[in-house]
């Protein structure tokens, strides 16, 4: 198990520089020296050429490079041109509200998933199949913002029952309930798409494992349909599930970036978007970065859980 | 998806003509093309049919644009801003004066090509990258694969964002970006197809009698390989009108006066539009629901069509 640990941590370091390598290459296409941004009109040739030399801007574009992996491995990311603070504090101070919006459309999504799933699996061509099956199409192909402006406008403004965004009441102690009740829209919203991936994966997966030898051979015996889906079906059917999570959290991330902006939700997504306004390019930098690392730490704990649920994973030499 | 285990590819006479009953379903041997056998499959498929006929309407009419518009799009008529839906104006009038439905018909034009050109191009990136990949093996193909992994880790959308505020809005940017960033994928699977079918035998046996690589590769894998590729394709098509919607929508996507759906979505942020004039934002939401469903639908048969034992899975 370690060995298996290792080895797909071992994976990771190239992607990891690989990342970190991209992300440089696209703000060495950013328009203009990141020195004019900072030069004020009485600064002399002199000390312009002085910034640059302790920006490192004087140096051939690798050394450059590698002055710039050294900070980020230090943990700092740079300052921004707008706020000319650190960005490191601002990334910290919003990818919390992301992680918690991503965390509950993922919770929400398996909740709504997984039993629609196994049901449209066990129930195959059913009424129930075909709605579930209709009904994760439009899931899949509803543009997010819309599906958030239809809430808003129903849940907001109609009904009034659900706040329309932001994060918590303004002018409001801090309040658990508050803070769900704003949390139920954008959190709905984002697992929409996601839940009909999930429901689409679960059926099929099942589907395969209900046809198989061991499953005809309970039924054959005469065990309860109940017994039969839940505990020889299920488990088995559930372990691809995980390969989903790694696959779809890049995807989760990208469509914080519209769910947060439509919510007006205090996250990641939303600085992307405001700091491409202002074209606060250090901001951005930092933030497609600390995402790309956290999809690769997420895919990483999904290959692991994969290998813990699946010994044949961890000790076949399928490495791709 | 739906029945089609039924389909017989053509009896050869009756029962009664053959004066004995058959237990066994019987097959003549017809020639016939593989596109027209996928294309029958795909007619089996009633969603897909649902989808194309839907997906046909909304490309003439967008493709039509001019002829059946009412108005110019970019006209302003000052006397009636925001007006509801009336005779003149079936779907009312925008903020500054100008007919919803003419924008509507125009901004599809906007929609569907950004569809089809940025798949067009990292369609054509992604066989050739991924066939390198698949064919080569090797040193060659843990690079390839290592830079796909690096790409793929991105979250796309944040990725679109940034190479668009570097490069700037504009239609032409953004088919290019969506483009250039979305073959990873399609060379995944290019890969995974080559690497599968290498090793058949009739592969082999194009080696053995002298066929040299670049032919096995065009005429005798690669052809192959299509399936799983036109399905991608056709998936991906869905998946940039989202993405060009989703960026019109934040702003950053085409720029007036030029409209595209998600653009005319873009306008309906404010929560008093929002309230209180549903046909300057229900329609536009609509057309991009409906004809990415309408791909989706596609995309669904042509895989069933293409890949008979996934029928009715998914």
């Amino acid at each position: 198990m370690t060995q298996y640990i290792l080895r797909r941590v071992l994976v990771s370091i190239p992607v990891l520089l690989g990342i970190t390598i991209v992300a440089y290459f696209i703000m060495t296409l950013v328009p203009g020296n990141f020195v004019d941004t900072f030069v004020s009109p009485n600064m002399t040739e002199t000390d312009i050429r002085l910034m640059e030399e302790k920006l490192n801007l004087d140096k051939p574009v690798y050394l450059q490079y590698l002055g710039w992996l050294r900070n980020i491995l230090s943990g700092n990311l740079g300052y921004s041109f707008v706020t000319r603070g650190p960005v490191t504090d601002r990334i910290i101070d919003r990818a919390g509200a992301t992680l918690v919006l991503a965390a509950s459309a993922v919770f929400l999504s398996y909740l709504i998933g997984i039993p629609l799933g196994v049901l449209s699996a066990v129930r195959q061509y059913s009424v129930v199949d075909w709605a579930a099956t209709f009904v994760s199409f439009v899931g899949v192909s509803a543009p997010s913002f819309f599906v958030g402006l239809i809430g808003i406008y129903v849940f907001s403004l109609r009904l009034n029952l659900l706040p329309s965004g932001g994060r918590r009441s303004m002018g409001m102690d801090f309040s658990l309930m508050d803070q769900m009740r704003h949390l139920i829209l954008p959190a709905t919203v984002l697992a929409w798409g996601y839940s009909s991936r999930v429901l689409r994966y679960v059926r099929s997966s099942m589907l395969d494992v209900i046809h198989q030898d061991y499953v005809q051979t309970a039924r054959s015996k005469g065990l309860r349909e109940y017994y039969l889906v839940f505990r020889h079906a299920l488990p088995n059917a559930l372990t691809p599930v995980i390969t989903l999570f790694g696959l779809q959290f890049p995807m989760l991330l990208g469509g914080a970036v519209i769910t947060e902006t439509v919510f007006s939700w205090p996250g990641l997504g939303r600085l992307a978007v405001e700091s491409i306004h202002k074209r606060d390019y250090p901001v951005i930098m930092a933030i497609i970065l600390v995402a790309a690392v956290m999809v690769l730490i997420g895919n990483l704990l999904a290959d692991v859980l994969y290998g813990v649920v699946d010994p044949r994973i961890r000790l076949g030499d399928g490495e791709s | 998806m739906t029945s089609g285990s039924e389909h017989r590819v053509g009896p050869a006479w009756t029962e009664e003509e053959r004066g004995e009953p058959t237990t066994r379903q019987d097959f003549v041997y017809r020639p016939r093309s593989l596109s027209g056998m996928v294309f029958r499959q795909f007619l089996q498929h009633r969603l897909a049919v649902l989808g194309m006929v839907m997906l046909v309407l909304i490309s003439l009419s967008a493709l039509f644009a001019d002829v059946l518009a009412p108005y110019d799009p970019t006209y302003i008529d000052p006397g009636f801003l925001n007006d509801a839906p009336s005779r003149a104006h079936p779907l009312g009038l925008d903020q500054i004066g100008r007919d919803v439905f003419s924008r509507l018909l125009y901004g599809g034009r906007v929609s569907l090509s950004v569809g089809v050109v940025a798949v067009a191009i990292y369609m054509s990136i992604g066989l050739v990258v991924g066939s390198l990949a698949g064919y080569f093996g090797g040193v060659v193909d843990s690079v390839i694969s290592r830079i796909i992994d690096v790409i793929l880790s991105f979250p796309r959308l944040m990725l679109i964002l940034v190479l668009v505020s570097v490069l700037g809005p504009g239609l032409r940017n953004i088919m290019l970006i969506l483009g250039v960033l979305g073959w990873p994928g399609v060379a995944r699977i290019v890969r995974g197809e080559i690497l599968r079918l290498r090793v058949q035998e009739y592969v082999l046996a194009a080696r053995a009698i002298g066929v040299s690589n670049r032919r096995i590769l065009i005429r005798h894998i690669l052809p192959n390989a299509m399936g799983p590729v036109l399905v991608a394709a056709t998936f991906g098509m869905a998946v940039a009108i989202l993405q060009e919607a989703g960026l019109s929508f934040l702003g950053l996507g085409v720029q007036p006066p030029a409209s595209s759906w998600g653009q005319m979505l873009n306008q309906a942020r404010s929560l008093t539009v929002l309230e209180s004039k549903p046909w300057l934002w229900v329609p536009p939401g609509m057309s991009i629901l409906l004809s990415v469903l309408s791909i989706n639908f596609m995309g669904d048969g042509l895989r069933d069509a293409l890949d008979p034992e996934l029928r009715g899975r998914d």
